[in-house]
């Protein structure tokens, strides 16, 4: 049996309790959201918080997903499956349903938040490269009121974001233009793996050429999970295979992978450009 | 009668999450235990401090090294005659090896007293890559060791070098081939743990723990602790999987025992699953050179094998006595081969102790793996199809019983006959059409065949004994008044579904239904002396016991019968489970009857006591042979690496098949953990130590997403040696299928020019080797 060591719990019923309760217990305090990345690391005893303030109580306040104005709205207490299976998500941006089909197993995706997902800041999130690609917008609640974070200066460094010890993640909004098309590629040892390495793409396409590309990349040490000298690339070009290879290619080169039992650097960055092109090339399908 | 599908009777309890498990096992006054492990692979201890802990107030007890030492139970015997520390005294010898033991009034505060133990490390170089174990100057594990200057353990031959060499310095083709069965781990998901229980009234230990072989561990626990046997309890509850890790006796057993004897409370003591991985017994760990000799139209003439088998930092493989590489000597396999030889070395390293654990049937699987690797590269070499090569070189039916070059008799077998169901069920000749127009569009797809011949059921007692205990098994059969019977055997289920089985042999032989037959086992005060379930044992060894010992059961009952009918017991016969006059079934009795009458008052003829019951004790004559032909189909993604395995066909022999349903359950699991083996276990170590599989996060079990639906076949061919004709199937689908995986993605990645790729076949790992360029699967990944 693994035991977590000893800590206090305490049980939210709004943002404004948990902020509050997070400002009494101080920065040794933690969230706990879907606890599919904290709980474990407790038990290993790798993460040790003194207290615990659980805010499954907020998923209804936080846990709707809505079109709203020219972004779909994204809670941040919004559970994988529950993104998974909403059909305003993923009919928008099949990138969600590509990305969430693959990510941990149904066990967790039951329990697990997108909100916890981007907060863990593991280097490995696949939902961090999918709002990467997204150029989602993270909403921030703390004592001070509520402010934004584009979600490409959300991640400072392997589990460190710009979320503060007494600041709550609310929200994701991410901008929904026409002609967009989206994917999402994941490589993993086995089902219910995290990746070796996972890259997602968002085109969108004019009159047959690219305006806008996002590229999203994980588990390869792409600074902000994203890719912007293969977007750049891309923008003004017309889609196709030769493009979206180039693309993948430059991708890769941004990319700084490490060596793990998930496989060799060499091996990611190879996977960086592979799944990047293949990525764009069914994005472009779905525009 | 009674033989056939049926569920499995231990089933309902199983669904409705109705077990008992040893971590169910809750005792009034029961304290709890932890064990503090070491972080390094190899390192002195320059002190231990427990005094913080101690001060805990709710810890009753801390044990170290010292204290054991004090009663002299520092240093326990392994199963293969070396010693293993309980706790590290002088060294630690691996990561995660046991260094102090906690016990408190719960799980929380015993964990909580771990971090207050204050050990001091020297940190010493660690021997991690077993090929480099013996270079001079490696480090010395072993320096508690009288006289160790190295980490060699064992040279074990067998076979005829010199006319092996002879037939390979005059063959027409030869290839050779290193490979490595890297370190995996069975991973059952219930952990090992134990309740001691040692009542000083009465002098009496009971000990709960999820063991396979539970008479072995109480006789061990005599010899060891100096307990007198009769005052032993050794109680195995149900059990979560075993898959030979649970054989052998665990340091943390023996800490719950002295635990116990020290705070005179029940002590519980319960491993994680990070434990469990990195202490309890590995399995493989052989890193192999296979060469074969041939004519050019493919006759194989001769094989031989050089191992260097890592055993760990004690070596506690658990396998017969007389051999310390199993019975990796069955490496000629399923082919008629006219000479073979092999030579293996053991060796120390900086890892945990075990060996020969996860389905292997004493390394079986190695041998296994070994040959059907090789044919294949032989295969490669002559530009032959595999199939066909194998069909060229099987042992015809004709030849059975067959004396392998190594020495082993095969019992019976009909081998072509499997493999072509296995080609006609797989459609085999459609299939390389199929990969031929992939070829040509660049599409990578590969059909991998194995073929293997298992050899299970140890005994004979003359070749087999642990620790000098003969591997023979006992059974008792009691028949109640009313015609219902218990059997008691001492061999012990971990999910191969004993109660079942055990019961329709019974049912089968006395012409009752299984429902009517209950059976004990697991409980040392309860069932007779046995060695336990392991090897693919229990059906070949206590199911014979079983069969035996209900004949016994019959015969008596048919003198009981005569009585009945005041007729000649030679004037009677057995028929639809009665029996009756000759020739007149209208005066058949039942055994109720039969049964009744035993307890009755009914004159008995002189010589024959009352009541029905019967013990025996089994030998087997030899062990028996099942095979199977296997053929794997995958698809594999030049840009990534990643293997889809798309069909598995298996074709499998097991003799008489006494529950089909739990013959293909065996098979299916053995499948996955075949899938899971070939394409994604494994426990590497860095440079360190470290140990790299540690959690289930970083050590992959195939899910159903890996496996493909099973699409099974059988032939039968009945053991000429066992009463019932039944050859044991717990492991042949373990053995054979990783072979049938790496044959097929070596297979797909052919237009590459590779002749072999070592396990796992992890994406990474695949797309190295199609560039040339492969990495060492059981070290960190460069
Ligand atoms: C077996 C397994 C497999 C997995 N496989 C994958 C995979 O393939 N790909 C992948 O991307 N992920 C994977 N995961 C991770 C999974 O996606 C995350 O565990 C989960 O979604 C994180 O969300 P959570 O709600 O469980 O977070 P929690 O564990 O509750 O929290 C994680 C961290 O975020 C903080 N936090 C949570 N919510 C907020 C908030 N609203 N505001 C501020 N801070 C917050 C917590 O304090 C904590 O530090 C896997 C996990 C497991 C257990």
């Amino acid at each position: 049996m693994q035991v977590p060591a000893t800590f206090a719990y305490e049980r939210a019923d709004s943002v404004p309790h948990a902020l509050e309760l997070l400002e009494r217990y101080g920065p040794e305090a933690r969230v706990v959201a879907g606890g599919h990345s904290l709980i474990p690391m407790m038990k290993l005893r790798l993460a040790q918080p003194e207290a615990l303030i659980d805010i499954n109580g907020l998923a209804g306040e936080l846990g709707r997903i809505a079109v709203e104005g020219d972004e779909l709205a994204i809670g941040a207490m919004v559970r994988h499956t529950e993104l998974l299976e909403s059909v305003t998500a993923t009919d928008l941006f099949p990138i969600f349903r590509d990305a969430e089909r693959v990510i941990a197993d149904p066990i967790v995706r039951n329990r697990g938040t997108v909100g916890g997902s981007l907060c863990q800041g593991d280097p490995s999130e696949d939902l961090a490269a999918v709002f990467a690609a997204l150029r989602a917008t993270a909403v921030v609640q703390g004592p001070g009121g509520v402010r934004t974070v584009p979600v490409r200066r959300f991640h400072q460094g392997p589990y460190e974001t710009a979320v503060a010890p007494n600041e709550l993640l609310i929200q994701l909004r991410v901008p929904v233009a026409a002609g967009t098309g989206s994917a999402y590629e994941k490589v993993e040892r086995r089902a219910g793996d995290w990746p070796v390495a996972a890259a997602g793409a968002v085109l969108r396409i004019e009159g047959g050429t690219i305006v806008q590309a996002g590229i999203g990349l994980t588990a390869v040490g792409a600074p902000h999970f994203c890719a912007p000298e293969a977007e750049t690339y891309l923008e003004g070009r017309e889609p196709g295979e030769e493009a979206f290879a180039e693309a993948g290619r430059i991708a890769a080169e941004g990319c700084a992978p490490h060596a793990d039992q998930r496989g060799p650097a060499d091996y990611k960055r190879h996977l960086a450009a592979e799944l990047t092109r293949r990525a764009l090339v069914r994005a472009a399908g779905r525009s | 009668m009674s033989f056939g599908r049926m569920h499995r009777k231990e089933d309902a309890r199983f669904i409705r999450g109705r077990g008992t498990y040893t971590d169910d096992v809750r005792l009034p006054g029961m304290l709890y235990g932890a064990i503090l492990r070491s972080p390094h692979a190899h390192a002195r201890i320059v002190s231990v401090d427990t005094s913080a802990a101690e001060a805990h107030p709710k810890v009753r007890a801390v044990i170290t090294g010292q204290t054991l030492a004090g009663l002299n139970l520092a240093w326990m015997p392994t199963l293969s005659n070396d010693i293993q520390a309980v706790l590290a005294t002088d060294k630690v010898r691996f990561q995660g090896q046991e260094v102090a033991f906690v016990v408190a009034e719960d799980p929380y505060s015993a964990r909580d007293a771990l971090e207050l133990i204050d050990v001091d490390y020297e940190p010493l170089d660690a021997v991690i890559d077993a090929r480099k174990a013996l270079d001079p100057g490696a480090p010395v594990i072993r320096d508690d060791l009288e006289g160790r200057t190295g980490n060699h353990i064992f040279d074990w031959e067998a076979g005829d070098r010199a006319r092996t060499d002879a037939v390979f310095e005059r063959a027409e083709v030869t290839v050779a081939q290193d490979m490595l069965y890297p370190r995996v781990h069975p991973a059952p998901l219930e952990t090992c743990g134990a309740v001691a229980d040692f009542d000083k009234v009465t002098g009496k230990l009971t000990v709960w723990c999820p063991t396979q072989a539970p008479h072995a561990h109480r006789t061990l626990y005599a010899m060891v602790a100096g307990l007198p046997e009769h005052k032993i309890r050794v109680i195995s509850p149900d059990i979560g999987g075993g898959f030979g890790g649970k054989v052998g006796i665990y340091p943390g057993y023996v800490c719950a025992i002295v635990g116990s004897i020290v705070t005179g409370k029940p002590v519980k003591w319960m491993e994680d699953r990070s434990e469990n991985l990195m202490s309890t017994a590995f399995a493989r760990d052989y890193h192999m050179r296979g060469e074969i000799a041939a004519t050019r139209d493919g006759r194989i003439q001769g094989i031989r094998v050089k191992v260097l088998a890592d055993h760990g930092a004690f070596n506690g493989t658990a396998q017969p006595t007389k051999f310390p590489a199993g019975f990796f000597h069955v490496f000629s396999g399923s082919y008629d081969i006219e000479t073979a030889h092999c030579e293996v070395t053991g060796v120390y390293t900086n890892k945990a102790p075990g060996g020969v654990a996860y389905a292997c049937s004493f390394r079986v699987t190695e041998a296994v793996y070994l040959v059907e690797r090789m044919v294949d590269v032989l295969a490669a070499e002559l530009g032959m199809d595999p199939a066909e090569l194998r069909l060229r070189n099987l042992l015809k039916p004709e030849q059975f019983p067959y004396t392998s070059p190594t020495g082993w008799e095969y019992d019976s077998g009909d081998y072509p006959k499997a493999l072509r169901l296995a080609m006609d069920l797989a459609g085999y000749d459609k299939l390389r059409a199929e990969q031929a127009d992939k070829r040509a569009r660049g599409e990578l797809m590969g059909i991998g065949v194995s073929f293997f011949t298992e050899a299970v059921g140890a005994g004979p007692r003359k070749h087999m004994d642990i620790l000098g205990l003969g591997m023979a098994d006992g059974a008792e059969l009691r028949v109640h008044p009313t015609g219902k019977a218990v059997l008691r055997v001492s061999c012990q289920s971990q999910g191969q579904g004993h109660e079942t089985t055990f019961a329709q042999i019974v049912g089968q032989e006395l012409g009752i239904p299984a429902d009517d037959v209950e059976v004990v086992h697991g409980d040392t005060d309860q069932t007779p002396f046995g060695l336990g379930t392991y090897g693919s044992r229990s059906t070949p060894v206590s199911g014979a016991a079983t069969a035996i010992v209900a004949r016994k059961v019959r015969d008596r009952a048919k003198i009981v019968a005569a009585a009945m009918l005041e007729a000649s017991p030679d004037d009677l016969e057995w028929a639809d489970g009665r029996w009756s006059v000759v020739g007149d079934p209208s005066t058949g009795k039942s055994l109720a009857e039969i049964a009744l009458a035993a307890h009755s008052n009914l004159e008995l003829p002189e010589g024959v006591e009352g009541h029905l019951d019967a013990v025996t004790v089994y030998n087997p004559p030899n062990l028996t042979y099942p095979f199977g032909a296997y053929i794997c189909v995958v698809d594999v993604d030049p840009g990534t690496g990643q293997v889809k395995v798309r069909r598995f066909v298996a074709v499998d022999d097991c003799g008489v098949r006494i529950n089909p349903m739990i013959v293909e359950g065996q098979i299916h699991g053995g499948l996955a953990d075949g899938v899971g083996m070939a394409l994604m276990q494994v426990m590497a170590f860095d440079e360190d130590g470290n140990h790299l599989g540690a959690s289930f996060m970083d050590y992959l079990l195939p899910t159903s997403m890996e496996c493909p639906s099973w699409e099974l076949g059988e032939t039968v061919t009945p053991s000429p040696t066992h009463p019932i004709g039944a050859k044991g199937v717990g492991e042949s689908a373990t053995v054979g299928s990783p072979a049938a995986v790496v044959n097929a993605v070596v297979d797909a990645l052919a237009p590459y020019g590779v002749r072999h790729a070592d396990m796992p076949l992890t994406p990474a790992n695949v797309w190295r080797v199609v560039n040339g360029n492969p990495f060492r699967t059981d070290l960190a990944v460069p």
